[in-house]
Protein backbone atom coordinates (compact mmCIF):
# COMPACT_ATOMS: atom_id res chain seq x y z
CA UNK A 1 0.00 0.00 0.00
CA UNK A 2 3.15 2.65 0.84
CA UNK A 3 4.44 1.10 -2.15
CA UNK A 4 1.43 2.12 -4.59
CA UNK A 5 1.06 5.43 -2.29
CA UNK A 6 4.73 6.68 -3.08
CA UNK A 7 4.20 5.57 -6.70
CA UNK A 8 1.24 8.08 -7.08
CA UNK A 9 2.91 10.81 -5.54
CA UNK A 10 5.56 10.32 -8.17
CA UNK A 11 3.28 11.54 -10.70
CA UNK A 12 1.70 14.76 -11.98
CA UNK A 13 -1.20 15.76 -10.42
CA UNK A 14 -2.93 16.58 -13.71
CA UNK A 15 -2.28 13.07 -15.13
CA UNK A 16 -3.97 11.19 -11.99
CA UNK A 17 -6.97 13.66 -12.38
CA UNK A 18 -7.13 13.25 -15.72
CA UNK A 19 -6.97 9.49 -15.93
CA UNK A 20 -9.16 9.60 -12.86
CA UNK A 21 -12.01 11.56 -15.22
CA UNK A 22 -11.83 9.18 -17.99
CA UNK A 23 -11.96 6.33 -15.33
CA UNK A 24 -15.19 8.11 -13.75
CA UNK A 25 -16.83 8.68 -17.98
CA UNK A 26 -16.36 4.99 -18.91
CA UNK A 27 -17.97 3.97 -15.34
CA UNK A 28 -20.70 6.45 -15.88
CA UNK A 29 -21.40 4.70 -19.26
CA UNK A 30 -21.38 1.43 -17.85
CA UNK A 31 -23.94 2.40 -15.75
CA UNK A 32 -25.98 3.85 -18.12
CA UNK A 33 -25.83 1.02 -20.43
CA UNK A 34 -26.72 -1.04 -17.26
CA UNK A 35 -29.65 1.20 -16.93
CA UNK A 36 -30.95 0.92 -20.95
CA UNK A 37 -30.51 -2.58 -20.11
CA UNK A 38 -32.85 -2.81 -17.17
CA UNK A 39 -35.62 0.11 -18.55
CA UNK A 40 -35.57 -1.21 -21.94
CA UNK A 41 -35.46 -5.50 -21.97
CA UNK A 42 -36.31 -5.90 -25.45
CA UNK A 43 -33.99 -4.25 -27.27
CA UNK A 44 -30.50 -5.80 -27.67
CA UNK A 45 -27.69 -3.79 -26.01
CA UNK A 46 -24.66 -6.52 -26.27
CA UNK A 47 -22.90 -4.41 -28.69
CA UNK A 48 -22.83 -1.14 -26.49
CA UNK A 49 -22.33 -3.28 -23.50
CA UNK A 50 -19.22 -4.93 -24.97
CA UNK A 51 -17.93 -1.55 -26.89
CA UNK A 52 -17.51 0.17 -22.72
CA UNK A 53 -16.09 -2.95 -22.14
CA UNK A 54 -13.74 -2.92 -24.59
CA UNK A 55 -13.04 0.85 -23.74
CA UNK A 56 -12.14 -0.30 -20.07
CA UNK A 57 -9.78 -2.83 -20.96
CA UNK A 58 -8.19 -0.03 -23.71
CA UNK A 59 -8.42 2.73 -21.01
CA UNK A 60 -6.97 0.16 -18.05
CA UNK A 61 -3.73 -1.17 -20.63
CA UNK A 62 -2.66 2.89 -21.34
CA UNK A 63 -3.15 4.14 -17.63
CA UNK A 64 -0.83 1.02 -16.82
CA UNK A 65 1.43 2.17 -19.59
CA UNK A 66 1.38 5.74 -19.19
CA UNK A 67 1.87 5.54 -15.74
CA UNK A 68 4.87 3.18 -15.66
CA UNK A 69 6.81 5.39 -17.85
CA UNK A 70 8.45 5.20 -21.10
CA UNK A 71 9.90 2.09 -21.36
CA UNK A 72 6.21 0.63 -21.19
CA UNK A 73 4.38 2.97 -23.24
CA UNK A 74 7.12 2.21 -25.84
CA UNK A 75 6.58 -1.47 -25.89
CA UNK A 76 2.58 -1.38 -26.12
CA UNK A 77 2.79 1.33 -28.66
CA UNK A 78 4.98 -1.64 -30.29
CA UNK A 79 2.54 -3.92 -29.91
CA UNK A 80 -0.03 -2.08 -31.46
CA UNK A 81 1.75 -1.28 -34.73
CA UNK A 82 2.51 -5.12 -34.55
CA UNK A 83 -1.33 -5.66 -34.40
CA UNK A 84 -2.46 -2.90 -36.62
CA UNK A 85 0.31 -3.73 -39.53
CA UNK A 86 -0.30 -7.52 -39.46
CA UNK A 87 -4.29 -6.51 -40.16
CA UNK A 88 -3.20 -4.32 -42.99
CA UNK A 89 -1.39 -6.70 -44.93
CA UNK A 90 -3.78 -8.94 -44.50
CA UNK A 91 -6.39 -7.19 -46.02
CA UNK A 92 -4.61 -5.03 -48.80
CA UNK A 93 -3.44 -7.35 -51.86
CA UNK A 94 0.10 -9.23 -51.43
CA UNK A 95 1.38 -11.27 -53.92
CA UNK A 96 2.81 -14.89 -52.81
CA UNK A 97 6.23 -13.68 -53.99
CA UNK A 98 6.17 -10.91 -51.45
CA UNK A 99 5.70 -13.28 -48.06
CA UNK A 100 9.38 -12.25 -47.00
CA UNK A 101 8.55 -8.54 -47.97
CA UNK A 102 5.82 -8.87 -45.20
CA UNK A 103 8.34 -10.61 -42.40
CA UNK A 104 10.95 -7.16 -43.49
CA UNK A 105 7.95 -5.20 -43.11
CA UNK A 106 7.37 -6.78 -39.23
CA UNK A 107 11.30 -6.35 -38.59
CA UNK A 108 10.95 -2.58 -39.22
CA UNK A 109 8.64 -2.24 -36.26
CA UNK A 110 11.84 -3.04 -33.40
CA UNK A 111 14.20 -0.93 -35.29
CA UNK A 112 11.79 1.99 -35.68
CA UNK A 113 10.83 1.38 -31.78
CA UNK A 114 14.71 0.93 -30.74
CA UNK A 115 15.42 4.27 -32.15
CA UNK A 116 12.63 5.89 -29.73
CA UNK A 117 13.99 3.60 -26.98
CA UNK A 118 17.20 4.95 -27.76
CA UNK A 119 16.42 9.19 -27.74
CA UNK A 120 17.46 9.31 -31.36
CA UNK A 121 14.91 11.33 -32.79
CA UNK A 122 17.02 12.16 -36.38
CA UNK A 123 17.16 8.76 -36.70
CA UNK A 124 13.63 7.72 -36.19
CA UNK A 125 12.68 10.49 -38.36
CA UNK A 126 13.90 9.23 -41.85
CA UNK A 127 14.03 5.85 -40.82
CA UNK A 128 11.02 4.43 -42.40
CA UNK A 129 9.75 7.55 -44.39
CA UNK A 130 13.35 7.48 -46.34
CA UNK A 131 15.02 3.91 -45.79
CA UNK A 132 12.45 1.86 -45.57
CA UNK A 133 10.88 3.46 -48.70
CA UNK A 134 14.04 2.60 -50.47
CA UNK A 135 14.58 -1.03 -49.24
CA UNK A 136 11.19 -2.32 -49.58
CA UNK A 137 10.75 -1.93 -53.34
CA UNK A 138 14.76 -2.95 -53.43
CA UNK A 139 13.98 -6.12 -51.84
CA UNK A 140 11.27 -6.73 -54.11
CA UNK A 141 13.52 -6.04 -57.08
CA UNK A 142 15.59 -8.73 -55.85
CA UNK A 143 12.65 -11.46 -55.68
CA UNK A 144 12.17 -10.72 -59.35
CA UNK A 145 8.41 -10.35 -59.28
CA UNK A 146 7.56 -7.16 -61.63
CA UNK A 147 3.70 -8.22 -61.43
CA UNK A 148 2.07 -5.33 -59.49
CA UNK A 149 5.18 -3.66 -58.48
CA UNK A 150 4.68 -0.11 -57.77
CA UNK A 151 1.12 -0.89 -56.22
CA UNK A 152 2.57 -3.79 -54.19
CA UNK A 153 5.49 -1.34 -53.29
CA UNK A 154 3.34 1.71 -52.75
CA UNK A 155 0.68 -0.93 -50.47
CA UNK A 156 3.77 -1.75 -48.20
CA UNK A 157 4.42 2.12 -47.62
CA UNK A 158 1.28 3.27 -46.75
CA UNK A 159 1.24 0.28 -43.97
CA UNK A 160 4.83 1.34 -42.79
CA UNK A 161 4.47 4.87 -42.48
CA UNK A 162 0.66 4.86 -40.70
CA UNK A 163 1.22 1.58 -38.72
CA UNK A 164 4.72 2.03 -37.55
CA UNK A 165 5.76 5.70 -38.06
CA UNK A 166 2.77 7.72 -37.36
CA UNK A 167 1.41 5.78 -34.64
CA UNK A 168 5.46 6.18 -33.28
CA UNK A 169 5.18 8.99 -32.21
CA UNK A 170 2.92 8.70 -29.80
CA UNK A 171 5.38 6.82 -27.67
CA UNK A 172 8.18 9.48 -29.12
CA UNK A 173 6.28 12.09 -27.03
CA UNK A 174 7.23 9.96 -23.65
CA UNK A 175 10.67 11.34 -24.22
CA UNK A 176 9.94 14.91 -23.52
CA UNK A 177 11.55 16.20 -20.32
CA UNK A 178 9.34 16.56 -17.56
CA UNK A 179 10.51 19.91 -17.32
CA UNK A 180 9.01 20.64 -21.00
CA UNK A 181 5.61 20.08 -20.24
CA UNK A 182 3.32 20.72 -17.44
CA UNK A 183 2.73 17.46 -16.94
CA UNK A 184 5.59 15.85 -18.21
CA UNK A 185 5.58 13.59 -21.62
CA UNK A 186 2.54 10.86 -20.24
CA UNK A 187 0.39 14.03 -19.61
CA UNK A 188 1.53 15.12 -23.93
CA UNK A 189 0.38 11.66 -24.55
CA UNK A 190 -2.51 11.19 -22.45
CA UNK A 191 -4.16 14.96 -23.77
CA UNK A 192 -3.52 13.67 -27.54
CA UNK A 193 -5.06 10.12 -26.86
CA UNK A 194 -8.27 12.18 -24.67
CA UNK A 195 -8.98 14.90 -27.88
CA UNK A 196 -8.86 12.18 -30.16
CA UNK A 197 -11.11 9.54 -29.13
CA UNK A 198 -13.11 12.53 -27.67
CA UNK A 199 -13.66 14.20 -31.12
CA UNK A 200 -14.42 10.32 -32.91
CA UNK A 201 -17.06 10.24 -30.25
CA UNK A 202 -18.14 14.19 -30.31
CA UNK A 203 -18.54 13.82 -34.36
CA UNK A 204 -20.58 10.47 -33.90
CA UNK A 205 -22.87 12.62 -30.98
CA UNK A 206 -23.52 15.80 -32.90
CA UNK A 207 -24.20 13.72 -36.29
CA UNK A 208 -26.75 11.27 -34.47
CA UNK A 209 -28.32 14.51 -32.99
CA UNK A 210 -28.11 16.94 -35.69
CA UNK A 211 -27.02 14.92 -39.13
CA UNK A 212 -28.81 16.08 -42.24
CA UNK A 213 -25.87 16.94 -45.06
CA UNK A 214 -23.93 14.14 -46.10
CA UNK A 215 -20.34 15.27 -46.50
CA UNK A 216 -18.28 12.10 -48.14
CA UNK A 217 -21.37 9.70 -48.99
CA UNK A 218 -19.02 8.03 -51.61
CA UNK A 219 -16.84 7.19 -48.49
CA UNK A 220 -18.70 7.22 -45.21
CA UNK A 221 -22.14 7.49 -46.29
CA UNK A 222 -22.96 8.06 -42.18
CA UNK A 223 -20.53 11.33 -41.66
CA UNK A 224 -22.82 14.50 -41.88
CA UNK A 225 -21.44 18.14 -42.09
CA UNK A 226 -23.33 18.68 -38.70
CA UNK A 227 -21.52 15.99 -37.03
CA UNK A 228 -18.14 17.30 -38.50
CA UNK A 229 -18.71 20.76 -37.73
CA UNK A 230 -20.44 20.42 -34.48
CA UNK A 231 -17.17 17.52 -33.66
CA UNK A 232 -14.64 19.97 -34.71
CA UNK A 233 -15.82 22.79 -32.29
CA UNK A 234 -16.28 20.64 -28.97
CA UNK A 235 -12.66 19.52 -29.48
CA UNK A 236 -11.27 22.84 -30.17
CA UNK A 237 -13.16 24.04 -27.32
CA UNK A 238 -12.42 21.39 -25.52
CA UNK A 239 -8.27 21.64 -26.21
CA UNK A 240 -8.71 25.48 -25.85
CA UNK A 241 -9.52 24.88 -22.08
CA UNK A 242 -7.27 21.58 -20.82
CA UNK A 243 -4.53 21.97 -23.38
CA UNK A 244 -2.52 24.48 -21.00
CA UNK A 245 -3.13 21.80 -18.30
CA UNK A 246 -1.03 19.27 -20.59
CA UNK A 247 0.70 21.13 -22.71
CA UNK A 248 2.94 23.55 -22.81
CA UNK A 249 1.25 25.07 -25.55
CA UNK A 250 -0.45 28.92 -25.60
CA UNK A 251 -1.82 31.99 -27.04
CA UNK A 252 -1.17 31.03 -31.10
CA UNK A 253 0.55 27.45 -31.09
CA UNK A 254 -2.75 26.47 -28.57
CA UNK A 255 -5.25 27.64 -31.21
CA UNK A 256 -3.49 26.10 -33.91
CA UNK A 257 -3.81 22.91 -32.59
CA UNK A 258 -6.94 23.32 -31.53
CA UNK A 259 -8.18 24.06 -35.44
CA UNK A 260 -5.75 21.80 -36.75
CA UNK A 261 -6.39 18.29 -34.77
CA UNK A 262 -9.56 18.14 -34.87
CA UNK A 263 -9.59 18.13 -38.61
CA UNK A 264 -6.72 15.48 -38.95
CA UNK A 265 -8.55 13.12 -36.86
CA UNK A 266 -11.59 13.03 -39.59
CA UNK A 267 -9.16 13.26 -42.08
CA UNK A 268 -7.40 9.79 -40.76
CA UNK A 269 -10.96 8.29 -40.37
CA UNK A 270 -11.95 9.15 -43.97
CA UNK A 271 -9.07 7.74 -45.39
CA UNK A 272 -8.86 4.67 -43.48
CA UNK A 273 -12.54 4.24 -44.53
CA UNK A 274 -11.61 4.87 -48.00
CA UNK A 275 -9.04 1.72 -47.59
CA UNK A 276 -11.97 -0.54 -46.24
CA UNK A 277 -14.13 0.34 -48.69
CA UNK A 278 -12.19 -0.36 -51.60
CA UNK A 279 -10.57 -3.73 -49.78
CA UNK A 280 -14.43 -4.70 -48.99
CA UNK A 281 -14.86 -4.84 -45.12
CA UNK A 282 -16.45 -2.79 -42.92
CA UNK A 283 -14.10 -3.68 -39.68
CA UNK A 284 -10.37 -4.81 -39.71
CA UNK A 285 -10.67 -7.65 -37.64
CA UNK A 286 -12.76 -8.60 -34.80
CA UNK A 287 -10.37 -8.31 -32.21
CA UNK A 288 -11.49 -5.54 -30.06
CA UNK A 289 -15.61 -6.37 -29.38
CA UNK A 290 -17.84 -4.02 -29.83
CA UNK A 291 -15.03 -1.43 -31.95
CA UNK A 292 -14.34 -4.12 -34.50
CA UNK A 293 -10.15 -4.12 -35.13
CA UNK A 294 -7.22 -2.23 -33.80
CA UNK A 295 -7.10 -0.23 -37.45
CA UNK A 296 -10.66 0.86 -37.12
CA UNK A 297 -9.90 2.15 -33.35
CA UNK A 298 -6.63 4.00 -34.42
CA UNK A 299 -7.70 5.56 -37.73
CA UNK A 300 -8.26 9.06 -36.90
CA UNK A 301 -4.92 8.72 -34.47
CA UNK A 302 -2.23 7.64 -37.27
CA UNK A 303 -3.25 11.29 -38.65
CA UNK A 304 -3.60 13.18 -35.24
CA UNK A 305 -0.26 11.69 -33.71
CA UNK A 306 2.39 13.13 -36.04
CA UNK A 307 0.56 16.54 -36.55
CA UNK A 308 0.17 17.17 -32.69
CA UNK A 309 3.66 16.05 -32.22
CA UNK A 310 5.48 18.55 -35.07
CA UNK A 311 2.98 21.01 -33.77
CA UNK A 312 4.26 20.92 -30.30
CA UNK A 313 7.67 21.01 -31.40
CA UNK A 314 7.36 24.13 -33.68
CA UNK A 315 5.35 25.88 -30.84
CA UNK A 316 6.56 24.59 -27.76
CA UNK A 317 8.97 21.63 -26.98
CA UNK A 318 13.31 22.65 -26.97
CA UNK A 319 13.96 19.11 -27.63
CA UNK A 320 12.62 18.54 -30.89
CA UNK B 1 2.50 -36.76 -16.41
CA UNK B 2 2.63 -36.34 -20.35
CA UNK B 3 -1.03 -34.74 -19.96
CA UNK B 4 0.21 -32.11 -17.76
CA UNK B 5 2.91 -31.59 -20.11
CA UNK B 6 0.28 -31.59 -23.18
CA UNK B 7 -2.03 -29.03 -21.47
CA UNK B 8 0.64 -26.81 -20.49
CA UNK B 9 2.07 -26.84 -24.46
CA UNK B 10 -1.20 -26.17 -25.58
CA UNK B 11 -2.58 -23.09 -23.61
CA UNK B 12 1.04 -21.54 -22.99
CA UNK B 13 2.92 -22.34 -26.10
CA UNK B 14 0.67 -23.20 -28.54
CA UNK B 15 -1.80 -20.37 -28.19
CA UNK B 16 0.31 -17.48 -27.97
CA UNK B 17 1.83 -18.79 -31.02
CA UNK B 18 -0.98 -19.13 -33.03
CA UNK B 19 -2.42 -15.48 -31.41
CA UNK B 20 1.04 -14.14 -32.73
CA UNK B 21 1.19 -15.94 -36.40
CA UNK B 22 -2.79 -15.23 -37.40
CA UNK B 23 -4.69 -13.18 -34.92
CA UNK B 24 -6.93 -15.79 -34.57
CA UNK B 25 -10.03 -13.28 -35.05
CA UNK B 26 -12.95 -16.70 -34.26
CA UNK B 27 -16.30 -15.55 -35.13
CA UNK B 28 -19.39 -18.01 -34.18
CA UNK B 29 -17.67 -19.36 -31.10
CA UNK B 30 -20.78 -20.20 -29.41
CA UNK B 31 -21.07 -22.98 -31.96
CA UNK B 32 -17.78 -25.06 -30.60
CA UNK B 33 -18.65 -27.91 -28.79
CA UNK B 34 -17.42 -28.02 -25.41
CA UNK B 35 -17.30 -31.92 -24.82
CA UNK B 36 -17.40 -35.09 -27.12
CA UNK B 37 -18.07 -37.19 -29.10
CA UNK B 38 -18.13 -34.38 -31.15
CA UNK B 39 -16.96 -33.74 -34.87
CA UNK B 40 -15.14 -30.52 -35.73
CA UNK B 41 -15.13 -30.48 -39.82
CA UNK B 42 -12.60 -27.91 -41.57
CA UNK B 43 -10.70 -26.63 -44.83
CA UNK B 44 -7.23 -27.00 -44.74
CA UNK B 45 -4.43 -25.23 -46.10
CA UNK B 46 -1.66 -25.48 -43.71
CA UNK B 47 -0.21 -27.13 -40.71
CA UNK B 48 -0.98 -23.87 -39.40
CA UNK B 49 -4.96 -25.21 -39.40
CA UNK B 50 -4.15 -27.84 -36.69
CA UNK B 51 -2.32 -25.46 -34.62
CA UNK B 52 -5.65 -22.84 -34.94
CA UNK B 53 -7.67 -25.91 -33.89
CA UNK B 54 -6.10 -26.63 -31.00
CA UNK B 55 -6.12 -22.77 -29.58
CA UNK B 56 -9.41 -21.75 -30.20
CA UNK B 57 -11.08 -23.79 -27.44
CA UNK B 58 -11.94 -22.82 -24.26
CA UNK B 59 -9.21 -24.26 -21.42
CA UNK B 60 -11.78 -26.48 -20.07
CA UNK B 61 -11.99 -28.47 -23.73
CA UNK B 62 -9.18 -27.99 -25.13
CA UNK B 63 -7.38 -31.48 -23.60
CA UNK B 64 -10.43 -33.17 -25.48
CA UNK B 65 -9.70 -31.60 -29.08
CA UNK B 66 -7.46 -34.25 -31.21
CA UNK B 67 -6.61 -33.24 -34.79
CA UNK B 68 -6.53 -35.88 -37.32
CA UNK B 69 -3.32 -35.97 -39.00
CA UNK B 70 -1.86 -38.86 -41.91
CA UNK B 71 0.18 -40.89 -40.22
CA UNK B 72 2.46 -41.22 -43.83
CA UNK B 73 3.39 -37.85 -42.85
CA UNK B 74 3.52 -37.79 -39.58
CA UNK B 75 4.29 -41.34 -37.62
CA UNK B 76 7.54 -41.59 -40.36
CA UNK B 77 9.85 -39.95 -38.39
CA UNK B 78 10.00 -41.57 -34.65
CA UNK B 79 10.79 -38.12 -33.30
CA UNK B 80 7.94 -36.22 -34.48
CA UNK B 81 5.55 -39.33 -33.99
CA UNK B 82 5.83 -38.81 -30.47
CA UNK B 83 5.81 -35.27 -30.57
CA UNK B 84 2.26 -35.67 -32.63
CA UNK B 85 0.63 -38.69 -30.58
CA UNK B 86 1.29 -37.37 -27.10
CA UNK B 87 1.52 -33.79 -26.64
CA UNK B 88 -0.49 -32.29 -30.29
CA UNK B 89 -2.66 -35.71 -29.43
CA UNK B 90 -3.34 -36.85 -32.87
CA UNK B 91 -5.66 -39.29 -34.30
CA UNK B 92 -3.46 -40.88 -36.95
CA UNK B 93 -5.39 -41.55 -40.33
CA UNK B 94 -3.36 -44.18 -42.58
CA UNK B 95 -4.38 -42.37 -45.91
CA UNK B 96 -1.92 -45.19 -48.14
CA UNK B 97 -3.60 -48.22 -46.64
CA UNK B 98 -6.90 -47.37 -47.88
CA UNK B 99 -6.62 -49.42 -50.82
CA UNK B 100 -5.70 -52.56 -48.42
CA UNK B 101 -9.27 -52.54 -46.87
CA UNK B 102 -7.65 -51.63 -43.47
CA UNK B 103 -10.46 -49.82 -41.29
CA UNK B 104 -8.55 -46.45 -41.01
CA UNK B 105 -11.28 -44.68 -38.94
CA UNK B 106 -10.75 -46.92 -36.41
CA UNK B 107 -8.45 -44.17 -34.02
CA UNK B 108 -11.15 -41.65 -34.55
CA UNK B 109 -13.90 -43.77 -33.61
CA UNK B 110 -12.13 -45.00 -30.63
CA UNK B 111 -11.08 -41.17 -30.02
CA UNK B 112 -14.90 -40.57 -30.00
CA UNK B 113 -16.03 -43.04 -28.07
CA UNK B 114 -13.82 -42.04 -25.19
CA UNK B 115 -15.65 -38.53 -25.25
CA UNK B 116 -12.93 -36.73 -27.66
CA UNK B 117 -13.36 -33.69 -30.20
CA UNK B 118 -11.98 -35.01 -33.18
CA UNK B 119 -11.13 -32.41 -35.69
CA UNK B 120 -10.85 -33.86 -39.24
CA UNK B 121 -9.72 -32.23 -42.52
CA UNK B 122 -12.30 -33.93 -45.14
CA UNK B 123 -10.17 -32.16 -48.00
CA UNK B 124 -7.57 -35.31 -47.08
CA UNK B 125 -4.66 -32.86 -47.67
CA UNK B 126 -3.22 -29.65 -47.20
CA UNK B 127 -4.43 -27.05 -50.41
CA UNK B 128 -2.68 -24.31 -52.12
CA UNK B 129 -3.47 -20.62 -50.56
CA UNK B 130 -6.01 -19.92 -52.82
CA UNK B 131 -8.86 -21.24 -50.65
CA UNK B 132 -10.52 -23.20 -53.39
CA UNK B 133 -11.97 -25.92 -51.92
CA UNK B 134 -11.33 -29.57 -52.43
CA UNK B 135 -13.47 -32.74 -52.81
CA UNK B 136 -14.33 -33.66 -49.66
CA UNK B 137 -13.84 -37.13 -49.14
CA UNK B 138 -16.63 -38.73 -46.97
CA UNK B 139 -14.70 -40.45 -44.12
CA UNK B 140 -16.43 -37.66 -42.28
CA UNK B 141 -20.12 -39.28 -43.06
CA UNK B 142 -18.58 -42.28 -42.16
CA UNK B 143 -17.58 -40.75 -38.42
CA UNK B 144 -20.98 -39.29 -38.14
CA UNK B 145 -23.14 -42.18 -38.71
CA UNK B 146 -21.06 -44.40 -36.20
CA UNK B 147 -22.10 -41.66 -33.65
CA UNK B 148 -25.02 -40.16 -34.50
CA UNK B 149 -25.30 -38.25 -31.33
CA UNK B 150 -21.90 -36.29 -32.37
CA UNK B 151 -22.38 -32.75 -33.72
CA UNK B 152 -20.51 -32.39 -36.71
CA UNK B 153 -19.37 -28.05 -36.86
CA UNK B 154 -18.55 -26.86 -39.67
CA UNK B 155 -15.17 -24.68 -39.24
CA UNK B 156 -14.28 -22.29 -42.47
CA UNK B 157 -10.23 -21.15 -41.96
CA UNK B 158 -9.12 -18.26 -44.42
CA UNK B 159 -5.81 -17.25 -44.67
CA UNK B 160 -3.86 -19.99 -42.95
CA UNK B 161 -2.27 -20.93 -46.14
CA UNK B 162 -0.32 -17.14 -46.00
CA UNK B 163 1.44 -18.07 -43.00
CA UNK B 164 2.92 -20.95 -43.95
CA UNK B 165 2.07 -22.96 -47.58
CA UNK B 166 2.31 -26.45 -48.52
CA UNK B 167 5.97 -26.18 -49.00
CA UNK B 168 7.58 -23.55 -47.28
CA UNK B 169 9.28 -23.57 -43.76
CA UNK B 170 9.10 -19.92 -42.45
CA UNK B 171 6.16 -18.67 -40.97
CA UNK B 172 4.96 -14.97 -42.02
CA UNK B 173 2.22 -13.26 -39.76
CA UNK B 174 -0.90 -12.51 -40.80
CA UNK B 175 -4.14 -12.34 -40.11
CA UNK B 176 -6.68 -15.91 -40.25
CA UNK B 177 -10.68 -15.76 -40.15
CA UNK B 178 -11.49 -18.27 -38.29
CA UNK B 179 -15.64 -19.33 -39.21
CA UNK B 180 -17.75 -21.60 -37.09
CA UNK B 181 -20.61 -22.70 -38.25
CA UNK B 182 -23.89 -24.39 -36.89
CA UNK B 183 -23.58 -27.72 -35.77
CA UNK B 184 -24.90 -30.72 -38.44
CA UNK B 185 -26.59 -34.00 -37.44
CA UNK B 186 -26.38 -37.17 -39.06
CA UNK B 187 -29.82 -37.61 -40.76
CA UNK B 188 -29.25 -41.27 -42.08
CA UNK B 189 -27.92 -40.09 -45.98
CA UNK B 190 -24.30 -39.88 -46.32
CA UNK B 191 -24.37 -37.99 -49.89
CA UNK B 192 -26.86 -35.77 -48.53
CA UNK B 193 -24.83 -35.01 -45.69
CA UNK B 194 -22.10 -34.66 -47.30
CA UNK B 195 -23.63 -32.17 -49.74
CA UNK B 196 -24.94 -30.37 -46.19
CA UNK B 197 -21.33 -30.18 -45.62
CA UNK B 198 -19.98 -28.87 -48.14
CA UNK B 199 -22.73 -26.22 -48.35
CA UNK B 200 -22.17 -24.68 -45.07
CA UNK B 201 -18.04 -24.58 -45.55
CA UNK B 202 -19.12 -22.74 -48.29
CA UNK B 203 -21.88 -20.36 -46.58
CA UNK B 204 -18.82 -20.04 -44.12
CA UNK B 205 -16.04 -19.34 -46.58
CA UNK B 206 -18.60 -16.11 -47.96
CA UNK B 207 -18.84 -14.28 -44.73
CA UNK B 208 -15.15 -14.63 -44.59
CA UNK B 209 -12.73 -11.12 -45.62
CA UNK B 210 -11.83 -11.27 -48.66
CA UNK B 211 -8.42 -12.61 -49.71
CA UNK B 212 -6.55 -10.64 -51.93
CA UNK B 213 -3.71 -12.79 -52.33
CA UNK B 214 -2.02 -13.63 -56.08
Amino acid sequence: MDQITRFLDLQHPHLLWGLGGVFGLVVLGAVVAGVLTVVNPRKDYTELRQRIFSWVIMIALLSAALLLGWQATTALFAVVSFIALREFLSLAPTRREDRLIVLAAYLAIPLNYAFIAADIYGVYLVLIPVYAFLITPWLMAVIGQTRGFLASASMFHWGLMTCIYNIGYVAFLMRTPPYEAPAGGAGLVFFLLVATEFNDVAQYVWGKLLGRHKIIPRVSPNKTWEGFIGGWITTAALIWFAGPLFTPLEGLGLAVVAVVLPAAGFAGDVTMSAIKRDIGVKDTSHLIPGHGGILDRIDSLTFTAPIYFHLLAFFALEKF
Amino acid sequence: MIRWLRWALLLLVARPIARFLTGADVTGREHLPLKGPAIIAANHNSHVDTLLMLSIFPAKAVMRVRPAAASDYFLKDPVIGWFSRNLVGIVPVARDKVATGEDVLAPAREALAAGDIVVVFPEGTRGDASDEMARLKSGVARLAEAFPEAPVTPVWIQGAGRVLPKGEVIPVPMNCAVLVGAPLRWHGKRAEFMDGLRDALLTLKDQAPPLRWS
